[in-house]
């Protein structure tokens, strides 16, 4: 470009306001992960006793990979002889060998299955994005990462528990059975087992029925870590072999994250028995954006909040809430990011949104944009191209919306964001809890005194101020209200795996 | 001759937002002595009862949460001078109902103890059982407990003062706010202690004290929507228990079981039945300039 | 024109920034798109020398490597600008003739800006006259965190107008800064002064240039362009040595701001050693083979 262009261009007069053109003169090229050295069988059978075994009925059901809708294996089902069967191995173990062997030793196991998940990380992140459909580089950078965090902090507690309950003796439930959802799964499988096995109890699992292969990978490698037969066991199917799990009169605790829905037939059918439960629910998350917020970061908090995981989160930040002075600028800005955010191939390490984790899913959400559009919202989609194939929706928001909407009271667990204003901050506060959930809500505000009264007084078992959806082992999770019963995660989350 | 006096009884109500109404059902039923010759007649609690209480119950919660935990403890131990100022209403409240004098002074003395017990935890627990986690990121992150909210509780049957005072300290003093179903045989000793809470600074709504019968209203304790939690320490029968159960699924009630024997025992006082009332808050903030 | 008070502070979360950039840091960029994105850094550089020792025969030198990067490579693209002192303008305006190729100029009293304005006024004219396309200002750091932020714009619009038709990059020395909120707020003056260019360091200055800094003006500048309408140009400058440096920028620019900005008109890297470092990797993208120095001239 010569000289003269250059002044020109420079000083081209542009009208203010004019939208930025992110369709790029340069776009990045597909960067897929390697995936072939990652191993899946076409068939998986379940874990019981330390072995692989056959379900007592025969019967397998297959698993799709969402971004493609191909057939990738297929699962065991579990059915009542096979959850007794597991029960009793993991009664067997805890009143053998597990509770034979000393807590630091117990302790140790937990640190080799920590350090083994380490070595096979990116195998477990590729087998996560292809079965689930969450994008390589959260399942490679949150996901497994993650999973092997909890097990190296819940190892070290197991010989030092007597800290963590001052005044009492604590002492393991047992057999804990653990229903676990397909949106996190194998970092919800972490969650659950090991505080559970850290305390001294021993487990049956069940992964979700769309995402159970890191599960059935798991089973392969705490086999290679040697631990003893019956502590973990991994039985697959769908709600039917969790009712089983649950209902099981020798299961001594359960532990359940899912939707509120199941959650509460969970509660219920556990009435009357002396089994204890916690329980970690659904969500509908708000966030309060100050006008003294910094706003760029804010923006970038939403797009974590609500589109991370596909918003298959059950603390998404799916309802914004911004104080009037700055809607507009939030509004356009978020609008602006939505433009760079790159929806498709879960493997690709680019991928921002991938696909949605089922097909059931995929309608509901949809079904949610409907009726979003129905009740009078405004709906404004990222201009993004989406795969012909596989489940696949584009980040959403809808604005125009109140409180009374089914978009603004509903876990629609899908990429949707519901945006409102507010005026003041209790209007913002009463906003945010006009809801029966509690579990997780942000605030957005450079004013730290501000932080601490708003933070106080939103009902939820999670505050992220100034930044959302962090997680870490050593932090409590869980909910107010509907979200949930119990903490999981942290030293509080050892309490519900020890009795009281 | 003087002629002789006609002492004048007690009517007993309940305490509900700081007053002693009646039943809005007008219904009584009869509280009798250990022989049983009628003491009083004791409010038959209702289903409207109960609501009208859970609505005080949760316009108390705001600002008694927000209360200080040292506020909160000096409340507590407000409530404890006033129980000792009035041992003697307790003692002619226990005898009649089986309580030798030795026991019915070991029973005042207990729960005087107990609440003082609980006023001591106030400012307390949280440095317990609250944690700042180090997390890997650059974020300053803690957790610490908030009341759970609206309590609902069935107080036990067998030990109308020690139990009651047991059980409502714990509840109130990690900021909840309850409605309590008093021993339904021996209901007054719950009513006179209304009278020492309404007496000491506990702000109206933050207990609300029924009387009535457990077998009408546990399904209407257990099924209300804006109560967080409910609380009973008996072994109720298996079909109440799985009722009270199940109807907490409705809103994901959490049920707080403590099967106590023996009130008097120690150990039953514990900062863990604070801490069932509680749930943990975590919040996280990034650090930087 | 209405300027924003500059006494109000726009807040900015230090931790939100830096997880920004580690997220941009993450785009994978390959192939086709890796080649296109390594010969745009190359167009867009401002091949640079700064040094005491500066002589006419070093600054030759420099303007043939700028002139023509890679011999064994002939249509590369040349880069943006060289970069040189005031006295060193003539040398390399002769030497550049013809190849469209920009001599910017430091000065006002560069690096410290420690002179009275007079002196950085006329530092500024004897470039312009000397024939610098654009000048590389710096702001008056220590009466910036003074708090003198009239001082300062007054003395960026002072300097703009000598500028003449010459650019006028303003370089804030966000190293000196310390803030993410400091860089936010002297961007914004230095916008609303007239600056055609915000750019972040002398160089001389550890830090220099950082990708959330960068983040942070690319911000100011999208945020402006909303305001008035009018693009600025981004110049990170300072420790940007490889290419892989150079691509992340790229991708910084290219999802904060979008396609207009990314040209050597709205966007330059203010370096020396990342010239080699681009050609070596076009040449490995060409052939498949890691490249060793030996084969690049080090002009």
């Amino acid at each position: 470009m010569s000289n003269t262009e250059t002044k020109e261009a420079a000083y081209k007069p542009t009208s203010p306001n004019s939208k930025l053109d992110f369709a790029s003169v340069w776009e990045y090229a597909p960067a897929p992960q390697d995936s072939k050295f990652a191993e899946v069988k076409d068939q998986y059978d379940l874990f019981i006793g330390g072995k692989f075994v056959k379900p007592s009925k025969g019967r397998y059901f297959k698993s799709t990979n969402p971004a493609t809708e191909e057939v990738i294996t297929e699962f065991a089902e579990a059915t009542q002889k096979d959850v007794d069967k597991a029960v009793k191995s993991a009664r067997k173990a805890f009143e053998g060998e597990w509770s034979r062997i000393s807590a630091k030793e117990r302790g140790k196991y937990l640190f080799r299955i920590a350090r083994m998940l380490q070595e096979r990380a990116r195998e477990f992140a590729v087998l996560e994005s292809m079965d689930g459909g969450k994008p390589i580089r959260e399942s490679r950078d949150v996901d497994i990462p993650l999973v092997a965090a909890y097990f190296f902090y819940y190892a070290g507690w197991a010989d030092k528990l007597e800290y963590a309950f001052p005044g009492k003796k604590p002492e393991p439930y047992g057999v804990c059975g653990q229903i676990i959802p397909w949106n996190f799964p194998l970092l919800m499988l972490a969650w659950k087992i090991a505080p559970a096995l850290a305390a001294g109890n021993t487990v049956v699992l069940k992964p979700a029925e769309t995402t159970s292969l890191t599960a059935l990978k798991f089973a392969e490698l705490v086999k290679d870590c040697g631990l003893p037969d019956g502590v973990i066991n991994i039985v697959t199917g769908a709600g039917q072999t969790g009712s089983e799990i649950v209902n099981h009169k020798d299961i001594d605790k359960v532990a359940f994250t899912g939707s509120t829905n199941v959650g509460k037939i969970i509660q219920k059918s556990l009435a009357g028995t002396d089994k204890k439960y916690t329980l970690e629910l659904g969500g509908k998350g708000a966030m309060l954006i100050f006008e003294d917020a910094p706003i760029d970061q804010a923006v970038e908090g939403i797009i974590n909040a609500i589109y991370f995981n596909q918003g298959h989160v059950c603390c998404a930040g799916s309802r914004l809430l911004v104080q009037e002075g700055v809607a507009d600028k939030v509004i356009q800005k978020l609008k602006d990011r939505l433009e760079t955010l790159i929806v498709g191939d879960p493997l690709d390490k680019n991928t921002d949104v991938g696909a949605i984790n089922s097909k059931e899913q995929f309608e509901t959400v949809n079904k949610y944009l409907e009726i979003g559009v129905n009740e009078g919202a405004e709906v404004y989609q990222a201009n993004c191209d989406v795969p012909e194939n596989g489940y696949f929706i584009r980040p959403t928001l809808f604005t125009n919306v109140s409180q009374s909407n089914r978009v603004v009271q509903e876990e629609i667990f899908g990429p949707v964001l519901t945006v409102q204003t507010f005026r003041t901050a209790d209007e913002g506060i009463e906003k945010a809890n006009n809801t029966p959930y509690g579990l997780a809500n942000g605030v957005w505000t450079d004013k730290g005194s501000k932080i601490f009264k708003v933070g106080s007084q939103m009902r939820s078992g999670v505050i992220w101020a100034n930044t959302y959806n962090k997680f870490d082992p050593t932090s409590p999770f869980g909910g107010y209200k509907e979200s949930g019963v119990g903490r999981e995660g942290g030293m509080h989350g050892l309490a519900a795996y020890i009795k009281n | 001759m003087a002629e002789e006096r006609i002492d004048v009884k007690k009517t007993y109500k309940m305490y509900i937002g700081g007053d002693f109404p009646r039943s809005e059902s007008g219904r009584t039923y009869k509280a009798l002595d250990s022989d049983g010759n009628l003491l009083a007649n004791a409010c038959q609690g209702s289903r409207k009862d109960f609501r009208d209480a859970v609505k005080i119950a949760r316009g108390a919660f705001g600002g008694w949460s927000s209360r200080s935990a040292y506020n909160r403890g000096q409340i507590l131990y407000r409530i404890a001078e006033m129980l000792e100022d009035r041992r003697d209403q307790f003692m002619k409240e226990l005898g009649p109902i089986g309580f030798k004098t030795a026991e019915a002074e070991a029973d005042i003395n207990a729960a005087i103890d107990r609440c003082i017990y609980y006023a001591g935890w106030t400012d307390k627990y949280q440095q317990v059982f609250g944690s700042i986690n180090p997390v890997a990121s650059s974020h300053f992150n803690f957790s610490m407990l908030e009341p759970t909210g609206v309590v609902a509780a069935f107080a036990p049957e067998k030990s109308p003062l020690l139990g009651l005072v047991s059980v409502i300290a714990p509840i109130i003093a990690g900021g909840n706010t309850c409605v309590v179903l008093a021993s339904e045989k021996y209901p007054l000793p719950a009513i006179s202690f209304a009278e020492v809470l309404n007496s000491s600074d506990v702000p109206g709504g933050v207990v609300n004290i029924l009387t009535g019968f457990r077998e009408e209203l546990a399904e209407h304790f257990s099924t209300h929507m804006d109560v967080n939690a409910m609380c009973y320490t008996d072994n109720l029968p298996q079909e109440m228990k799985k009722l009270i159960d199940e109807n907490a699924s409705l809103n994901v009630k959490r049920i707080v079981k403590h099967p106590v024997e023996d009130w008097y025992d120690e150990e039953v006082q514990s900062p863990y039945f604070v801490t069932d009332f509680q749930e943990t808050k975590t919040t996280w903030h990034p650090v930087g300039f | 024109m209405k300027y924003p008070d500059f006494n109000q502070t726009i807040s900015i979360d230090e931790v939100g920034v830096e997880e920004r950039v580690s997220r941009l840091n993450k785009r994978s960029i390959k192939k086709d798109s890796k080649v296109q994105a390594l010969k745009l850094a190359l167009s867009m550089i401002d091949h640079t020398t700064l040094e005491g020792s500066d002589s006419p025969g070093k600054v030759i030198q420099l303007c043939k490597k700028a002139r023509q990067p890679h011999p064994a490579i002939p249509d590369l693209p040349t880069v943006a600008a060289v970069c040189v002192y005031p006295r060193m303008v003539s040398v390399a305006k002769k030497e550049l003739k013809g190849s469209g190729i920009h001599v910017a100029s430091v000065a006002t009293a560069f690096p410290s800006g420690q002179a009275p304005l007079s002196q950085r006024l006329d530092d500024t004219k004897f470039a312009v006259n000397e024939g610098a396309d654009e000048i590389d200002m710096v702001i008056s750091r220590g009466a910036f965190l003074n708090g003198e932020f009239q001082l300062v714009f007054d003395e960026i619009a002072a300097v703009k107008e000598a500028c003449g038709d010459a650019h006028l990059k303003v370089i804030l020395e966000t190293g000196e800064l310390h803030t993410y909120e400091n860089v936010r707020k002297a961007s914004d003056i230095a916008m609303h002064a007239g600056a055609d260019f915000i750019k972040t360091s002398t160089g001389k200055v550890s830090p220099a240039a950082t990708q959330p800094v960068t983040l942070v003006m690319l911000e100011a500048i999208r945020d402006h362009y909303y305001e008035t309408g009018k693009m600025i140009g981004m110049k990170p400058a300072g420790g940007i040595r490889t290419a892989k440096q150079a691509i992340q920028y790229l991708v910084l620019v290219k999802e904060t701001l979008g396609a207009a900005w990314l040209n050597k008109d709205y966007f330059r890297f203010g370096a020396s050693s990342l010239t080699n470092d681009l050609l070596m990797q076009i040449v490995k993208q060409q052939t498949g083979h890691y490249q060793s120095l030996n084969y690049f001239s080090n002009d």
